[in-house]
């Protein structure tokens, strides 16, 4: 695990000093980054001049959820979301000189391209983060306090599990990663706002079915002391944990077999 | 006729894959399907906002994602490339209006999209929400706001990409370009939300005639003296837009060195 780290470590940072040859091109990008992530909160900004509460949430308690959800993404973004670009090499070819050298492909995927300016969404995201926390109406117990950093990091797990199944189904269906992005990407747009707004037949399949409730929402339900919509249990707002162990246990297997179904073109 | 023919193949090269751009529909989907749920819940808290029912909020934002490959919110053109490569240098030696010859490729471009790309949200919104429904005349109207549309979105593109004559790394521009065209167009938040100024100068920007106009039209927002300013302005920019990119070209021409040549 520690050899794992290291290695990702050192091609991260072989990749960060090719991206620091251009200086400009990296800190306007840094900056275009951060804006583009921006728009998102924007227009959760704009919503509520219109309406105190959406949902059931008022603006601090959306933005709590904004901050959680976009710390998860961007941080399991920054370390794995290079991934999904197998498609590429597999249509390419050059997968195959990903194979012949002897680190995990996986890791060199994730690594690959690895540029500082993908910090650039953490600016703005953490500023929202620290001004909801500064304003979220909540009796800060310790129980409560812990349940914050332990989110983020279930939710980066979860998400960096989707990455890697995700990308293991493109060996199988090389096309998918349109289909898939909605997975992601989509994961972390809807996440940013209360399942509340979902009807719920959707949010049960975001509990059971593509377990992206686990990200913030039934966390944030404890922390924020809100009731369930669906009434499930208690425990379920600490089952993240749980629920990103099990998604690493398939992530794992189901890359590994697709690895192993991988054929190369042989041209 | 050659600008028929480049259309034509142009259609051809985006269908040659039509499981990616399905694919990519399921995506335009689900993201219609959570902005429609957001949507739904901020008109339950505020019925009638900016002129729209909770009917129209969401026929609007599943037109929006159906909208996103034909006006190209994503991607650019692909002349952005050929100039950085210096492959322009061929574009600009055929004995043909560069401009044109990008806007046929582009028309193509955007009737397949219309086709691989939009139909799916629709059909999914259809089943699963209320959508609102309209006469064939205002159909026939918001087909030729459709139209305008991508000409404003091309005269945008087009002038973005030929900037890469001057600047030589287009990403930075590329992602301003980004972010102005999915907050102005609509795409993010229907128009009708932002308050006061900021909706007032939002509706005259460029990026207003390439979603918000052609949608407003469809749910029949824009009648009489309203749906000839919807037209004209977007008549107004895609002129506009084609216009600077006309100069940009002669400046561009004026300009290119072709080493080795």
């Amino acid at each position: 695990m520690a050899e794992l780290l290291r290695t990702y470590a050192r091609l991260a940072w072989t990749w960060s000093r090719a991206a620091a040859q251009y200086p400009v091109s990296l800190v306007l990008l840094g900056v275009a980054t951060a804006a583009v992530t921006s728009l998102d909160i924007a227009a959760i900004g704009l919503m509520f001049l219109r309406t105190p509460r959406i949902a059931g949430f008022s603006v601090a308690e959306v933005m709590f959820l904004y901050g959680t959800s976009g710390l998860s993404f961007i941080l399991s973004d920054i370390l794995m979301g290079g991934a999904e670009r197998l498609d590429e090499h597999v249509r390419k070819g050059t997968l195959d000189a990903l194979l012949v050298r002897p680190v995990s492909p996986l890791l060199q995927l994730a690594t690959e391209d690895f540029s500082p300016r993908r910090f650039g969404k953490l600016v703005p995201t953490t500023l929202v983060f620290a001004l909801a926390l500064a304003h979220v109406p909540v009796r800060w117990t310790a129980p409560r306090i812990a349940m914050v950093p332990v989110m983020v990091l279930t939710g980066l797990v979860i998400f960096a599990a989707f990455w890697v199944l995700t990308t293991a189904l493109q060996f199988v269906l090389v096309e998918s990663r349109g289909a898939t992005k909605s997975v992601t990407y989509g994961g972390a747009f809807l996440t940013q706002y209360p399942l509340s707004v979902f009807s719920r037949d959707i949010v049960r399949g975001l509990t059971f079915m593509v377990p992206l409730a686990f990200v913030n929402w039934e966390p944030s339900l404890y922390v924020l002391d809100k009731p369930d919509p669906l009434g499930l249990p208690g425990a379920f707002r600490f089952a993240g944990p749980v629920v990103a162990v099990v998604l690493c246990a398939l992530a794992g297997p189901a890359w590994k077999s697709g690895l192993r179904h991988y054929r190369s073109t042989g041209s | 006729m050659t600008y028929a023919w480049v259309a034509l193949y142009s259609i051809r090269r985006h269908a040659a894959y039509p499981t990616s751009a399905i694919a990519e529909a399921v995506t335009n989907t689900v993201f219609g399907i959570v902005h429609a749920s957001i949507l739904i819940a901020l008109w339950k808290a505020r019925p009638g906002l900016g002129g729209y029912d909770t009917t129209d909020a969401i026929t609007f934002t599943f037109l929006a994602q159906a909208l996103i490959a034909p006006i190209q919110v994503f991607g650019g053109l692909e002349l952005t490339e050929r100039i950085r490569t210096g492959d322009v240098a061929i574009d600009l030696h055929r004995p043909v209006d560069l401009q044109s010859w990008w806007l046929a490729d582009d028309l193509g471009r955007a009737g397949c999209h219309l086709l691989l790309r939009s139909t799916l949200p629709m059909a999914v919104a259809v089943v699963m929400f209320p959508i609102r429904w309209t006469g064939p005349t205002a159909l026939g109207l918001a087909l030729v706001s459709l139209l305008l549309a991508v000409l404003v979105s091309f005269g945008f593109r087009y002038v973005v990409a030929l900037c890469m004559f001057w600047l030589h790394d287009d990403r930075g521009l590329a992602a301003i370009a980004l972010v102005t065209s999915m907050f102005f167009s609509g795409m993010i938040l229907p128009l009708v939300v932002f308050p006061g100024w900021l909706g007032a100068i939002a509706q005259v920007l460029p990026w207003a005639g390439t979603m918000q106009i052609p949608i407003d039209v469809y749910l029949g927002k824009a009648t009489g003296i309203g749906l000839l300013t919807a037209y004209g302005r977007q008549v107004g920019w895609a002129v506009a837009l084609f216009l600077l990119g006309r100069g940009l070209t002669v400046l561009a021409g004026r300009r290119l060195v072709i080493n080795g040549g």
